[in-house]
């Protein structure tokens, strides 16, 4: 066995799983504040995606314009979302919800599709290029890159949740929402706010991703591996979604890398399965007693 | 004005058909359906085709999420086996397809009470993953397992056949196809009014209450797994026979989803609801072609819009739903019949 190339691609790996990290996040705060599976978070991804595309090579910004103004469009879309279609179904069926974020799903890929055709498209280069070593491991940089500015929301948004007033009004809201609406907090604000900053990760780390792997209408399916995350982490589980990105990240490329790319996504589905039969409820996700 | 309708016995309250007009609307419905391949030319023949095997997986996932209230995200997946093993089998002995069909849909339903199995453990959404995960292991298999399905080549195999009589063409395909349609609903209809169909509604209204009044959850989810699996394998198995090439993209997950919109849009846990949606949904993008070709003379770039708009409308379809009619087409259809019941008293 190559430990070299072992290192190197558990390297990739790990960065990968970094910006797994960073969506799972984003979903997660959506699900412990609205309790809404968003099956529609890697087409969101996909949209910023194109965002940034439309700014940096259409209008030829700087990609350091690009990049905020298609955050924000990523964030504003979430939470139009929200307000024009989630909000709605307050109170409907969990399986009623998941079927809506897929129309939007299909949606926002019609668009997508309508706006910059079907085709696989580059995004313009605007990480450095220099090559980065860490030890004797080689990493590409767009990778570390994308995994450094990817951590770097990562930490502002865990600061975000536990000191600031808007984050204690979600943990709040999150943990019980009849209590946090007598003590005054706006659970609808609380809702929109989820879906825009859960949104807005998703957002960076599209841009990020499609600036590595290329970009095109098929970019959601990634949202299918996100799923795998969160579910192995525990739906309502930060610290699940951190561990498991990591870990599915590194699982998905070291299958990649030995077995071949075909075995990506069920290398990951078993563990998916395994955590399913063992753990219904995720590594660190909450057990919910039942009760007629 | 329909009166006379109090029904005084369980019997009578449980009955299939109720009315000699529902009989006389039932039988009109019959005879269309049989004249329809002689008066129609290829293209609407197709379509019918098309609907029959819509109707028929719809009908079967509309027994597992819409009367059993367990969510699933496989339903191509079965189909796949269905179809596979109606291709492996015409390939290597021979059989006729009524046969082949059952065969598959008896594969079909195996894999399906083992996917179900998690299912008395895993609720909800997660049960919808554990059946998305399934789909991903069948697609790898069916990709993957190069003696038996082929690879990503696939299958061609030859078309239906029994007492030396071929069923090549659409028209033959169609009385093998509709016939087939009409029985699966009506069976479906019947197994629902049973002590069986009444535990699948109790485990969906909720799980523990029906266990607390004796119904055996695993025995009874699994029964609803297999059932449905069955009909997504005879449907995959007659999937096969009208195409007549198998390939792992046959059976993308799209397809899953587009099942689950289909009984969505029709309304959940209502037969007929599975049947209109089934039909609405295959035709809304044949609808969105015609369109496309009336429009290209005056726009010429109308088709390369089409596949966009067609997700967009697919999308937009099933939010407006959920938004706006919860219970599907079906509950339209119970507004008109309900118009012209009170009419013209009260309109």
């Amino acid at each position: 066995m190559d430990w070299l190339f072992f290192g190197e691609i558990s390297l990739a790996g790990l960065a990968m799983g970094g910006l797994y990290a960073l969506i799972a996040l984003g979903f997660v705060m959506i699900y412990k504040a609205t309790r809404v599976i968003n099956f529609a978070i890697g087409e969101i991804m996909m949209f910023a995606a194109y965002l940034f595309l439309a700014f940096a090579g259409g209008m030829e910004l700087s990609a350091w314009i690009a990049l905020p103004l298609a955050v924000i469009g990523g964030s504003i879309l979430g939470g139009v979302i929200e307000k024009t279609m989630i909000r709605p179904m307050l109170g409907e069926s969990p399986i009623s919800v998941v079927m809506v974020t897929i129309g939007i799903a299909s949606i926002l890929v019609g668009l997508v599709e309508f706006i910059w055709t079907a085709d696989p498209q580059l995004l313009p280069s605007f990480l450095p290029r220099e090559p980065v070593f860490i030890g004797p491991l080689y990493l590409a940089p767009k990778i570390a890159y994308g995994f450094l500015i990817g951590s770097a929301l990562l930490i502002i948004y865990l600061l975000y949740f536990r000191f600031s007033r808007g984050g204690v009004a979600l943990r709040a809201t999150a943990s019980d929402q009849a209590a946090a609406y007598s003590m005054g907090i706006n659970v609808r604000r609380v809702f929109n706010l989820a879906w825009v900053f859960g949104s807005l990760a998703a957002s960076l780390a599209g841009v990020l991703v499609a600036a590595t792997g290329g970009l095109s209408p098929q970019f959601g399916i990634i949202g299918l591996s996100v799923l795998v995350v969160v579910i192995v982490g525990g739906l309502d589980s930060i610290l699940g979604a951190l561990v498991a990105g990591v870990f599915i990240g590194w699982l998905e490329t070291v299958a990649g890398a030995y077995l071949g790319g075909e075995y990506r996504m069920p290398a990951t589905f078993v563990v998916l399965a395994v955590i399913l039969v063992i753990r219904p409820y995720g590594l660190f996700g909450t057990h919910e007693i039942e009760r007629v | 004005m329909r009166i006379g309708d109090a029904k005084q016995t369980y019997e009578a309250d449980e009955a299939i058909w109720t009315s000699s007009t529902q009989k006389f609307w039932f039988g009109l419905l019959m005879l269309i359906l049989l004249l329809f391949p002689f008066m129609v030319d290829s293209y609407l023949l197709y379509l019918g085709c098309l609907v029959g095997i819509a109707v028929i997986s719809a009908t079967g996932l509309n027994i597992l999420t819409g009367f059993t209230g367990l969510i699933s995200l496989g339903q191509a997946g079965f189909m796949g086996v269905g179809a596979y093993t109606v291709a492996w089998l015409s390939l290597n002995t021979g059989l006729p397809f009524p046969v082949t069909l059952l065969l598959a849909g008896l594969a079909a339903a195996a894999v399906g009470i083992l996917v179900g199995l998690p299912s008395l453990r895993v609720k909800g959404l997660y049960l919808a993953i554990a059946t998305l995960a399934a789909s991903v292991f069948l697609h790898f298999i069916f990709a993957e397992w190069e003696s038996v399905t082929g690879g990503m080549g696939g299958l061609s195999l030859e078309p239906a056949h029994l007492f030396g009589l071929t069923f090549q063409s659409d028209f033959r395909m169609y009385f093998i196809i509709v016939p087939l349609a009409v029985l699966m609903v009506f069976a479906a209809r019947n197994v629902l009014r049973t002590r069986v169909g009444r535990a699948f509604i109790a485990i969906r209204d909720r799980d523990i209450s029906a266990e607390i009044l004796g119904i055996n959850l695993l025995r009874y989810k699994l029964m609803s797994f297999a059932l449905s699996s069955f009909y997504a394998g005879v449907a995959g198995g007659l999937f096969a026979y009208f195409y007549r090439v198998v390939t792992p993209e046959s059976f993308p997950l799209s397809m899953s989803i587009f099942y689950l919109a289909a009984v969505i849009v029709g309304g959940m846990g209502n037969l007929l609801g599975g049947i209109l949606g089934a039909a609405f949904m295959t035709l809304v993008p044949e609808a969105l072609k015609l369109l496309t070709a009336a429009l290209t003379p005056f726009y010429p770039n109308a088709p390369v819009f089409m596949s966009p708009m067609l997700e967009i409308i697919f999308g937009a379809l099933i939010v407006g739903f959920l938004i706006f009619e919860p219970h599907g087409l079906a509950e339209i259809w119970h507004r008109i019949r309900r118009f012209f019941r009170l009419w013209p008293f009260r309109n």
